[in-house]
């Protein structure tokens, strides 16, 4: 929890400094709405933080972002009834991709960041091969109720940070953070350390899936909706603190910095700054917000710090 | 201490041999089963045409992908080139202004932006400790937004005979071809033939170990990045040559980020760094393009060609997984 108050405390800055510009955001509709559109890149923020943390990658969520609304798309095409049976079935792809994913990291050695680039290629040609190129169908009105829907997507978000910080409470998540941190000491203490990382490929696909449910009702249907989110999702856990190459950090704190990033954004449009301009702006902030965590602690974090996140892999 | 780095660095050397040898006999496997389809199909695979077109679709990727290997093997990454390279083509073309007299002064301002952002990576990585892949997407989101902010679309104007850069070939070999070997022997020579190559192979290995051997890691890996960065802009120039024009998507549109690591992978070097070459990202970067004409001259449909490439791409590396598994398991 101490790690995560950095960032809390940015957070709180920018929420006052849009409340000043912007007074409806007290309001609880105002604060709910704003937490809605958060909600996909906390999600995956939170499934990118349990990767990162077992020092791993995963590049491939935004295109699975992507496959799963163009699925939705495609096998609901308008027919209310089939929406329960499609959603079922996208989040057991999410589970599905995650694990191949990890299983070709830790079976076959291949770093994350190659198995989930390759992942990332594989998936945006499959999904556009299958629908010829162009999205195609459409969303039935329950499927887009869950990210319209305030109410909905804030429960969403909330079931999965509650679920999601009781797993890193449990065993799991303290294995999790030993892998990272040390995987051949965990491994010797007797972790099963492919099976632990599999897992947490899997969840992050999972996440990946409940994002796109979101999108999928929030944006609607396009090739785009998922495009660059592998790499909001990781500046995201990276703003919270938590160290690339793995070991530490919390997910309160990486789903912080996901609502961050969120507050940064809306920010930046009250104050009519150019579309373009805030991918600058957020370069600045993410490049800022790491070297400053890296100067605090020189002689503590030096040797952690210099080591690649590959070199775990 | 120094000793021990060469010799390990030498002991590295040897191990590579294998992946090398690997992606060339991949390469004339792909270019055998190639031709035997596309001659199935009823076509000719081995013509004119497409020998000149995949080293002309090549170039561009091939040089980005040489600095992309600089990086990797000091065991760094640089995500920034894409942006850069479209930084560089807009750069190129806006000075040049479609006269021939700016040439030289667009080739200068050309590779003083590119060493200034590889300058500014290499010093955010080494002095700031920010994580590679951190400062590089910081700087790759930096260069965007001023790139969006400034750009809508194809700005500046490239003289007609800066265009002889992309277009011109001698015989069957292009000179874009012909710039890519320039770079790629360049680098060639540096990582075999200069203390800082010896010093890039240390420091990918185990920087503690480099710094502790008395090598100045900092530098190294500042050196590393400002020629990264240099290859990038290279590339920059090349592309506007090509589109007579500079484009603010143009790096991103190649995909040159994402697809220079693949290529640099898929040559056999480690992601981790300290093990790799040049020669194997020239296959890697090969590789690539045969495939593509391969499936252009089948006709298959792009969106297969991603899942192949994709496919293609996590096999390799698999398989050079499993041999340096067994080459370590006999060592210890």
């Amino acid at each position: 929890m101490k790690r995560a108050l950095p960032i809390l405390a940015v957070l709180a800055v920018l929420l006052a400094a849009i409340a000043i510009v912007n007074p409806f955001f007290l309001e609880p509709a105002g604060f709910l709405s704003f937490v809605r559109r958060a909600a996909p890149l906390v999600i995956l923020a939170a499934g990118q933080y349990l990767v990162i943390v077992a020092g791993e990658f995963d590049l491939s969520v935004g295109s699975l972002v992507t496959v799963e609304v163009v699925v939705a798309a495609r096998l609901i095409d308008g027919d209310e009834a089939a929406t329960w049976a499609v959603l079922a079935l996208l989040i057991v792809l999410g589970l599905f991709v995650g694990l191949v994913n990890g299983a070709v990291t830790t079976l076959l050695r291949v770093p994350s960041f190659i198995t989930t680039l390759g992942m990332m290629l594989v998936l945006s040609g499959a999904v556009f091969l299958w629908t010829g190129g162009a999205p195609r169908g459409a969303l039935s009105q329950a499927f887009r109720m869950f990210g319209r829907q305030t109410g909905w997507a804030v429960l969403i978000l909330v079931v999965v940070a509650v679920a999601v910080v009781l797993l890193m409470r449990a065993n799991f998540g303290r294995t999790l953070i030993a892998i990272g941190d040390n995987e051949r000491a965990a491994a010797l203490s007797g972790v099963r350390v492919t099976r632990v990382r599999i897992i947490a490929f899997a969840l992050s696909g999972v996440s990946a899936a409940v994002a796109g449910i979101l999108l999928g009702g929030f944006a609607g249907v396009s090739a785009q909706v998922g495009q660059g989110l592998e790499f909001q999702a990781i500046t995201a856990v990276v703003l919270g603190g938590v160290v690339l190459g793995g070991g530490r950090g919390t997910v309160i704190a990486a789903m912080a910095g996901a609502f961050t990033l969120e507050a940064l954004f809306t920010l930046l449009n009250l104050y009519g700054v150019s579309g373009a301009l805030k991918f600058t702006v957020q370069g600045v902030v993410l490049i800022a917000a790491v070297a400053a965590g890296a100067i605090r602690l020189p002689f503590l974090d030096a040797p952690k710090l210099k080591g690649d996140a590959h070199a775990v892999s | 201490m120094s000793q021990n780095v060469l010799a390990d660095s030498r002991a590295r050397f040897a191990a590579l041999v294998n992946p090398t040898s690997v992606v060339f006999l991949a390469l004339a496997a792909v270019i055998l089963v190639g031709w035997a389809l596309v001659a199935v199909d009823g076509g000719q695979f081995l013509t004119m045409e497409t020998v000149v077109g995949v080293q002309q679709r090549s170039a561009a990727l091939g040089i980005v992908a040489v600095g992309q290997t600089l990086a990797i093997l000091a065991g760094s990454l640089d995500l920034s080139v894409a942006y850069l390279i479209s930084l560089a083509s807009l750069v190129a073309a806006v000075t040049m202004a479609g006269q021939d007299s700016n040439i030289v002064l667009a080739v200068g301002a050309v590779m003083g932006v590119s060493a200034l952002v590889g300058l500014v990576n290499g010093l955010m990585i080494s002095k700031l400790r920010v994580h590679a892949f951190i400062a590089t997407l910081g700087v790759s989101l930096i260069i965007k937004g001023i790139l969006g902010d400034l750009y809508d679309g194809p700005a500046g104007r490239v003289p007609e005979s800066f265009q002889h850069l992309g277009y011109d070939r001698l015989g069957p070999v292009p000179v874009s071809a012909l710039l890519w070997a320039a770079v790629a022997l360049v680098a060639w020579f540096l990582l075999r033939r200069t203390k800082y190559g010896y010093r890039v192979y240390a420091v990918g290995g185990d920087v503690e170990v480099a710094r502790l051997s008395g090598i100045r890691t900092d530098r190294v890996i500042i050196i590393t990045h400002v020629l990264c960065s240099l290859c990038a802009g290279i590339a920059g120039l090349l592309l506007a040559s090509r589109l007579g024009a500079g484009a603010p998507t143009v790096g991103t549109d190649g995909g040159y980020d994402l697809e220079s690591i693949a290529a640099v992978v898929l040559g056999g070097a480690a992601l981790a760094g300290g093990r790799g070459g040049v020669a194997g990202t020239v296959g890697g970067v090969l590789l690539l393009a045969v495939l593509d004409s391969v499936f252009n001259q089948l006709e298959v449909n792009s969106f297969f060609k991603d899942v192949v490439r994709g496919v293609v791409i996590v096999v390799a590396v698999a398989v050079y997984a499993r041999r340096t598994g067994l080459v370590g398991r006999r060592r210890t």
